[in-house]
């Protein structure tokens, strides 16, 4: 595929390895944010061609892993009312909530549908309008706008029976909290690369004065990670706390503006839970009070729901970057991607599954 | 083809075919790989028929730049 296979060339792999090696004198912890960066990680066993002197510790990047146990147990709810569709991304299905998950309630019955654009959920409210349709509307930065658009189209239209379960979350509150606890230890970020497409670079520019560290803008591709990493040691030796865009055939200082628009036209910033990591202030969107008709935790009663955490999964300090996925007990032993006890274990972003899912193969 | 397109926080590269309307939106038919699907471009106003766009859950989130793309490569690729 174009602009994917001239990123994963061996030949400058090998060449982004060799000045990287080149470049270290000393030792560097490097988060990579996005979980799709971890994945890519493992799956090209990036971690082996590095030097020792460098630790990649994997970020909160994963929108599915962060969404709180609570609206997997709302979600469930709403799935078991008669006559709703509950429509989903993929990656949300067998994520556990406190007692199932959408997968097993898809079995048992429910009308539970996998969608892979928010449109097609609407779609679905449009073709059946006499079913109340709730679209599982979780997601960063790059994924809100598109659940906006859904959100102001069906507004647009007078669609009156699509609703929205929204679970929004944004990345830099969320790094400014990793960041401020005092037990990580991180000299360098590599910016999320799709998150940056839409909200472009400015907040990171500000962690970087705020919290001493330089910011690489980083990709998704072999030659991207490593790239993004070379950049960020050289920057790190050099004593330079800056942000430099390793991802700029996609990404521009100022993000996407018409993106951005639609997001905060249906969307306000809120204070929000993350999943095994706690309330972080300004770290979510929520519905404007101005489209509250679409917004499910409104329109339908969702009391008396009593959410707990299984007691021995890690994935809190997991996705705070305090702990490996193999630090923990259950991994691999009871809990494995066939079932999972914690969402990292289940996202196509979670570390657990991508340590699950490459380690034995290198 | 479908594994990547389930992807939360993915976004993958495909080309523009053809642009149309659909209930006042801009949306076109993309390439990915010969696979097509549709995706709305209402955030790309600039892009255009044979432009590679960005992908991400049934939306363009950017036009990928050509000029940019090729000169990483080669910088990456004239590295000692």
């Amino acid at each position: 595929m174009k602009y994917i296979d001239e990123y994963r060339d061996p030949d400058i792999v090998r060449k982004l390895a060799s000045k990287i090696n080149g470049s270290v004198t000393q030792q560097w912890s490097i988060m990579e944010i996005c979980g799709g960066q971890t994945h890519a990680i493992m799956k090209y066993n990036l971690t082996e061609l590095l030097p020792p002197e460098i630790t990649l510790i994997h970020g909160p990047g994963c929108p599915v892993c962060v969404t709180p146990l609570e609206k997997i147990d709302k979600a469930l709810v709403l799935a078991s009312i008669e006559g709703t569709i509950l429509a989903s991304f993929g990656d949300m299905m067998r994520v556990p909530g406190s007692s199932s998950d959408l997968l097993k309630a898809k079995a048992e019955g429910a009308d539970v549908r996998v969608v892979y654009s928010p449109l097609d959920a609407l779609k679905i409210a449009i073709t059946n309008p006499d079913r109340k349709v709730v679209f599982f509307a979780i997601g960063f930065e790059t994924t809100a706008p598109a659940n906006a658009l859904a959100l102001i189209h069906a507004a647009r239209m007078e669609i009156s029976n699509f609703f929205l379960l929204s679970s929004h979350v944004l990345v830099p509150p969320a790094i400014r909290a990793i960041l401020s606890s005092e037990d990580t230890f991180i000299d360098g970020l590599l910016a999320p690369g799709h998150v940056c497409t839409v909200t472009g670079y400015s907040d990171y520019i500000d962690l970087a004065n705020e919290f001493n560290l330089p910011v690489a803008v980083t990709g998704f591709e072999p030659v991207d990670i490593l790239s993004g990493i070379l950049t960020t040691i050289q920057m790190l030796e050099s004593g330079r706390n800056e942000v430099e865009n390793c991802y700029a055939r996609s990404v521009h200082r100022e993000g996407n503006p018409h993106a951005l628009r639609t997001m905060y036209e249906a969307f306000e910033v809120c204070d929000r839970q993350w999943r095994g990591i706690g309330l972080i202030p300004g770290s979510g969107l929520s519905i404007r009070e101005k489209y509250s008709a679409f917004d499910a935790e409104k329109h339908f009663t969702l009391n008396n729901i009593i959410s707990k955490e299984p007691e021995i999964c890690i994935a809190g300090s997991v996705l705070r970057g305090t702990s490996r996925p193999s630090d923990c007990p259950a991994f691999a032993t009871s809990c494995t991607p066939d079932h999972p006890l914690g969402a990292p274990m289940v996202s196509s972003e979670g570390a657990c599954a991508a340590y699950y899912k490459y380690k034995s193969q290198h | 083809m479908n594994q990547v397109l389930a992807n939360m926080c993915l976004a993958i590269p495909g080309m523009i075919t053809e642009e149309y309307t659909e209930n006042g939106m801009k949306m076109a038919k993309v390439s990915f790989s010969g696979v097509i699907r549709t995706v709305c471009t209402e955030w790309v106003p600039e892009a255009k028929i044979g432009d590679y766009i960005l992908s991400h859950a049934g939306t363009a989130i950017s036009v990928v730049d050509p000029k940019e793309a090729e000169e990483i490569l080669s910088l990456l690729d004239e590295m000692n």
